[in-house]
């Protein structure tokens, strides 16, 4: 082994930190899935009968389903009654939840993970809304979003209080029988974020829900729902992290966007959920269902994700580009180190006239990590002048890890133009050697060159979040490097 | 003495490259290795500097202490600087974050406090002058689409910056038109006091008229077989490599004029 090689070996095995547990007293649902499980989640959450009965229906759907098995990752079968569907930490004192009340073993957490849950500390002027295991324990600054007509709350609180606009919108993007884990989700999902931006505001500060599982053997199965009427704008941030188990745990996710005439939303993923240590025990499945579409003319809709966790990251966020002029985006980083797997790309359908998307896609490898990038680019009959720019970059660090790319493109409008551009790198000795002749260490110059391999994709990034993912980016390929 | 080479063997998946080479360079002295294709000048290059594909025994001394034994950041920080003959890319990393972070890391280990953006880009300003370099440049990424003779300028700016105490330039002049030339041992000649040595490393004398050397070399199967003053390089020149090479190994016999 080369000096080079040993240190990149040591670069890529260093740990986790987000891996602790809190103690907090959790209310859980029994193990397993049935319907008895759904009524229980229902009536906890105090759900109206319609709710109730689109979840029965989705779980009934389910019954139906095969679990897929097409993607380019390696796993056990999943033990869907060896899951708990429900754990939501107990609330010390009982009647409305406000921010003053949340357990403060809770606040201690997200405070230790860089979250403050109290606003006077937030200088950063981000709301969040904070969810951990099956429910939202707190949103931030929601007064003050209210005072320009901006609701964001937790996903139950907005099934009781805007029971209109969720049963319009739930649903609409991704349905229940759309794929295995969205209908999974369907049925037995428990808390998300919601978000409704009215006709022509554009909301005043980024929001943001970080997700947090912390219960052992549960799943989460959270819902995010964001609609930005006529002429809004909203820029979104998610983030995620979990104790560090051995057992792998499922996180299937839906998050549906809507846009309306020349809405905007740019919504970003910073995603650390627990990898597994080095051999590829435990970890998170990650496998979300992330789409939104551009339902009126000229509205875009931007996805960025910085993918740096999970054992398993399955997932394509998506746009379906129904109004005419509208844009889809989409801007991803996907890291895998040590046993870590990741099958993700996006889908761009194309129905609107004069549609246009953009996909850069950078993949990185380091130890045996597996990264593969999917994406369907799909231009329809409708779509005159609909135009298309994919770019998918690999760089590889080492010589165990693998990139693979498959990119499905079907065109049937002959005006379209699609551009498919792909590229592989091996981070080089030489590129090392040189940084190191001008005195910068190898670990400092393996991250100068990965982070610039990332730039374009970073820029896109809200600011703060720019600056976090980079040092992930950092902390997630230590050890690796040699 | 700022360098002493004592009996320098290299070699390379078994193939050996330099066999038992000595030299000495003092503080201020600027000493030029000339040589034919293959004979291990910019292996030379690459060993002085720390690179770890070869096999290497002998003895180097930098100011003293045992250069051999350093990881190739610590020689650049303790002031050894090699301008490389090809510059790597770094696509997405910026040229002035770049040389700061690099500069940042020599800082550190003279006892000097971290230059901030701001102050760095007033000195990286003024030392850009000294190559004649746009400031478009300080955007790019390092080297990242830069023609051949932007790339040998780039290292001689990071050389203007770092100020290391011995700098080898390894065939700083292939690919430079005469104009580039100039400009580049402009630049040079401007960084040259009495503490700094310079080790030039070239296959052609053209470069000797612009950089002067103190001592020239001539190396050949990675040995020194004859160290004369700047007039041998003109003799060299004339003459090429050929009484030499047949000296020590009897190889192939290639005029110099040929010689790319």
């Amino acid at each position: 082994m080369s000096v080079v090689q040993k240190e990149i070996h040591e670069l890529t095995s260093r740990e986790y930190q987000y891996g602790f547990v809190t103690d907090f007293e959790t209310d859980v649902a029994p193990r397993g899935l049935n319907e008895d499980v759904i009524r229980l989640i229902s009536s906890k959450k105090n759900e109206p009968q319609w709710l109730l009965d689109w979840r029965l229906r989705a779980y009934r759907y389910l019954l139906t389903m095969e679990e897929p098995n097409w993607q380019n990752a390696h796993y056990g079968p999943i033990d869907y009654q060896d899951i708990i569907y429900y754990a939501a930490p107990k609330p010390k004192t009982a009647g409305p939840k406000s921010l003053d009340e949340v357990d403060p073993e809770i606040v201690a957490m997200f405070n230790k993970l860089g979250i403050s849950l109290g606003e006077q500390e937030r200088l950063s002027g981000i709301a969040v809304d904070a969810i951990v295991d099956s429910v939202s324990v707190g949103t931030t600054f929601k007064k003050k979003l209210a005072e320009v007509g901006v609701i964001f709350c937790s996903f139950s609180e907005a099934v009781q209080d805007y029971p209109n606009l969720v049963k319009k919108y739930l649903g609409s993007v991704v349905p229940y029988t759309d794929n295995y884990f969205a209908t999974l989700n369907s049925a037995v999902f428990t808390d998300g974020s919601f978000c409704f931006i009215p006709k022509g505001v554009r909301c005043p500060m980024e929001l943001s829900t970080y997700f947090r599982i912390n219960q052992a053997d549960t799943g989460q199965f959270e819902r995010t729902l964001i609609i930005a009427e006529d002429h809004a704008y909203v820029s979104y941030l998610e983030g995620c992290t979990a104790p560090m188990r051995d057992k792998n745990q499922l996180h299937a996710a839906v998050v549906e966007l809507v846009a309306l005439s020349s809405a905007q939303i740019k919504y970003s993923t910073v995603q650390n959920w627990y990898p597994g240590d080095k051999d590829g025990k435990g970890g998170i499945y990650n496998f979300v269902t992330k789409r939104g579409i551009c339902a009126g003319a000229n509205s875009k809709i931007s996805w960025t994700q910085v993918e740096t966790g999970s054992a398993i990251t399955w997932k394509y966020p998506s746009v379906i580009l129904k109004g005419d002029n509208s844009v889809g985006e989409f801007y991803s980083v996907a890291l895998t180190n040590n046993r870590q797997q990741a099958d993700t790309g996006t889908k761009m359908i194309h129905i609107g006239k004069n549609t246009r998307s953009t996909i850069l896609s950078k993949g990185i490898s380091a130890g045996h990590g597996q990264n593969t990038y999917r994406g369907l680019v799909k231009i329809t009959k409708s779509a005159t002048g609909a135009r298309n720019h994919t770019q998918c970059d690999s760089l590889l660090i080492g010589s165990q890890c693998g990139a693979h790319t498959f990119p499905y493109i079907q065109v049937w409008n002959p005006t379209a133009q699609v551009e498919h551009e792909a590229s592989t790198s091996k981070i080089g000795e030489d590129q090392l050697f040189y940084c190191r002749q001008r005195g910068i260490p190898v670990e400092d110059a393996a991250s100068m060159i990965v982070n610039g391999f990332c730039r374009e994709v970073f820029k896109e990034l809200p600011m703060e979040f720019a600056v976090e993912a980079q040092k992930l980016l950092s902390v997630s390929l230590e050890g690796c490097i040699g | 003495m700022m360098l002493q080479i004592r009996n320098l063997y290299a070699s390379v998946g078994g193939k050996e490259i330099l066999r038992g080479l000595d030299l000495d360079i003092r503080a201020g002295e600027v000493h030029a290795i000339m040589g034919p294709n293959g004979s291990g000048k910019s292996t030379l290059a690459q060993v002085l500097a720390g690179r770890d594909t070869y096999d290497v025994t002998g003895e180097v001394l930098y100011e003293g202490k045992n250069l051999l034994a350093m990881s190739p950041e610590q020689r650049a920080v303790e002031g050894v600087f090699l301008a490389f003959q090809y510059p790597v890319e770094i696509p997405g990393v910026g040229n002035l974050y770049f040389l700061r972070t690099a500069l940042n890391m020599v800082r550190k280990q003279r006892g000097l406090e971290e230059l901030d953006a701001m102050d760095f880009l007033v000195l990286a300003k003024e030392r850009m002058k000294l190559v004649e370099m746009d400031q478009s440049f300080m955007s790019r990424s390092v080297n990242t689409g830069f023609s051949g003779g932007e790339t040998k300028r780039n290292e001689i700016l990071q050389m203007a910056v770092l100020e290391p105490k011995l700098a080898i330039l390894d065939e700083t002049d292939s690919g430079l038109d005469i104009d580039a030339l100039q400009i580049v041992a402009r630049g040079v000649n401007a960084l040259l006091n009495k503490e700094r040595s310079l080790l030039v490393i070239t296959h052609y004398q053209r470069l000797l008229n612009y950089i002067v050397p103190d001592h020239v070399h001539v190396m050949v199967n990675g040995r020194i077989v004859r160290s004369g003053d700047k007039h041998m390089a003109l003799e060299l020149e004339k003459n090429g490599y050929m009484d030499f090479e047949q000296d020590t190994s009897g190889g192939t016999v290639i005029p110099i004029g040929e010689m790319s």
